[in-house]
């Protein structure tokens, strides 16, 4: 078996040479549903930070009971359990975004990025590398969908975060913070970062 | 086949015994974790269960205005700084204790006269249950606002009977004949346009503004004489 990168190597790796989004193209769900705000975004990001960290600690807690056929019912099992918490807390104390996010909270559970990581890394490698994977994703997935939405909000509404920035003489692109305006921003910044990373080599 | 049901039929307790062992032995983890992970989520419904029902109770209470009087005439009464007096009751159905339905309504009071009701019913959607609130004039004999709570409906069609534009529809509509839903365009008054692609959820809200005006309209009209003195 090849050696497994370390904690380091697993936190550096989630951010941009796995980035979940750019890189991996998984959880293109809530990345093209929620990003037609900075605020939202960045609340899913966390929510998803939170799940993606205690789903990776637990598994890797367990990963030495774990039987290979059984395993995907015991990462969706423990992830269900913190999606259901985070979304209850949200629901708890930030009822109108918990409103906003609506059904994109509950579906994390079958975010592939979460499953994924429990099964590349948190599966076979101990708790503390677990968390510096889930570390590495979630900002790799926190930064994603802020850039997406931070183009979407601005060329749509104008602002960022519900901030003016552009004069008021800007024609707000509606189409920006509708669907489409999802897969404009998505399809060119993915184009960006390959083109990036391409003529760095 | 004759051959298989045979050997299924003669199978010992002993070696069927095994099997459940065997595999109880491989999902202990599964079970165990199950109950842990219920236990815990049981935990923190306890815990954050009443602060969501606060939340949801302080949304009700700043829409119940909108929902009775109509967006314009709420807005204006808050740029006035005054404010309907609002009591919130239990009522059912009044069948039997089997298939009772339960309500809790809003009674919204401006200078002592009645002037609507804001019903708070559940139903099944199409996903998940649906809450919703209905705003009826005070004689219960019209729809004066409708408004979603909670849904967690498909994304890009069923959610669609959240938005307002939907829900406008709604307003101003007599409650009877009760209300149907139809798939291309709503003609006569108490028909409303589904959702494209989404008919089970405009159903769902379309059969749950029925049946609350149903099960509640007779003691909504029979509170009003009781405390008005009939004068509506």
């Amino acid at each position: 078996m090849a050696t497994q990168p370390n904690a380091a190597e697993r936190f550096a790796q989630g951010i941009l040479p796995e980035n979940p989004v750019y890189r991996q193209l998984l959880g293109l769900c809530p990345t093209l549903a929620v990003t037609n705000g900075l605020k939202a975004a960045l609340t899913m990001a966390g929510a998803v930070a939170f799940v993606l960290l205690c789903a990776n600690v637990m598994t890797s807690l367990i990963r030495n009971l774990l039987k290979p056929h059984l395993r995907i019912v015991v990462f969706t099992l423990t992830i269900a359990t913190f999606v259901t918490i985070a979304d209850r807390f949200l629901a708890a104390y930030m009822y109108q975004m918990s409103k906003t996010l609506g059904p994109y909270i509950p579906l994390i559970i079958v975010n592939c990025i979460i499953i994924c990581r429990c099964e590349v890394c948190a599966s076979k490698q101990s708790p503390i590398t677990a968390a510096a994977d889930a570390l590495g994703q979630s900002i790799g997935f926190g930064l994603a969908l802020c850039s997406i939405a931070a183009v979407r909000e601005l060329l749509g509404t104008g602002m960022i975060a519900g901030v003016r920035l552009l004069p008021a003489a800007w024609p707000d692109w509606g189409v920006m913070i509708l669907p489409p305006g999802a897969f404009l921003t998505f399809g060119l910044l993915l184009g960006l970062v390959n083109w990036l990373s391409r003529s760095k080599k | 086949m004759t051959g298989d049901t045979q050997h299924a039929a003669i199978v010992p307790d002993s070696v069927s015994g095994t099997i459940l062992i065997g595999n109880l032995a491989q999902a202990w983890l599964v079970l165990a974790l199950a109950l842990i992970f219920g236990a815990t989520l049981a935990g923190v419904q306890i815990f954050l269960g009443p602060i969501i029902e606060a939340n949801k109770l302080n949304e009700t209470l700043q829409k119940v205005p909108e929902l009775v009087l109509g967006q314009a005439l709420a807005d204006k009464m808050a740029a006035e700084n005054q404010h309907l007096d609002i009591t919130r009751m239990a009522l059912s159905d009044g069948a039997g204790s089997a298939g009772r339905r339960f309500y809790t309504v809003y009674e919204a009071r401006y200078q002592g006269d009645v002037r609507g009701w804001v019903i708070k019913t559940v139903g099944q959607g199409y996903a998940d249950k649906i809450e919703l609130l209905l705003g009826l004039s005070a004689d219960a004999g019209r729809i004066t606002g409708l408004f979603i709570l909670d849904q967690k409906e498909t994304p890009g069609l069923g959610n669609k009977i959240a938005d307002a534009q939907w829900r406008a529809q709604f307003i101003g509509k007599s409650v009877e004949p009760s209300l149907t839903v139809v798939k291309n365009g709503a003609g006569a008054g108490h028909e409303i346009d589904a959702v494209s692609g989404a008919t089970i959820s405009s159903r769902s809200v379309t059969r749950m503004v029925d049946t609350a005006v149903v099960d509640l309209r007779q003691q909504l009209v029979s509170r009003l004489h009781a405390t008005d003195g009939g004068k509506g």
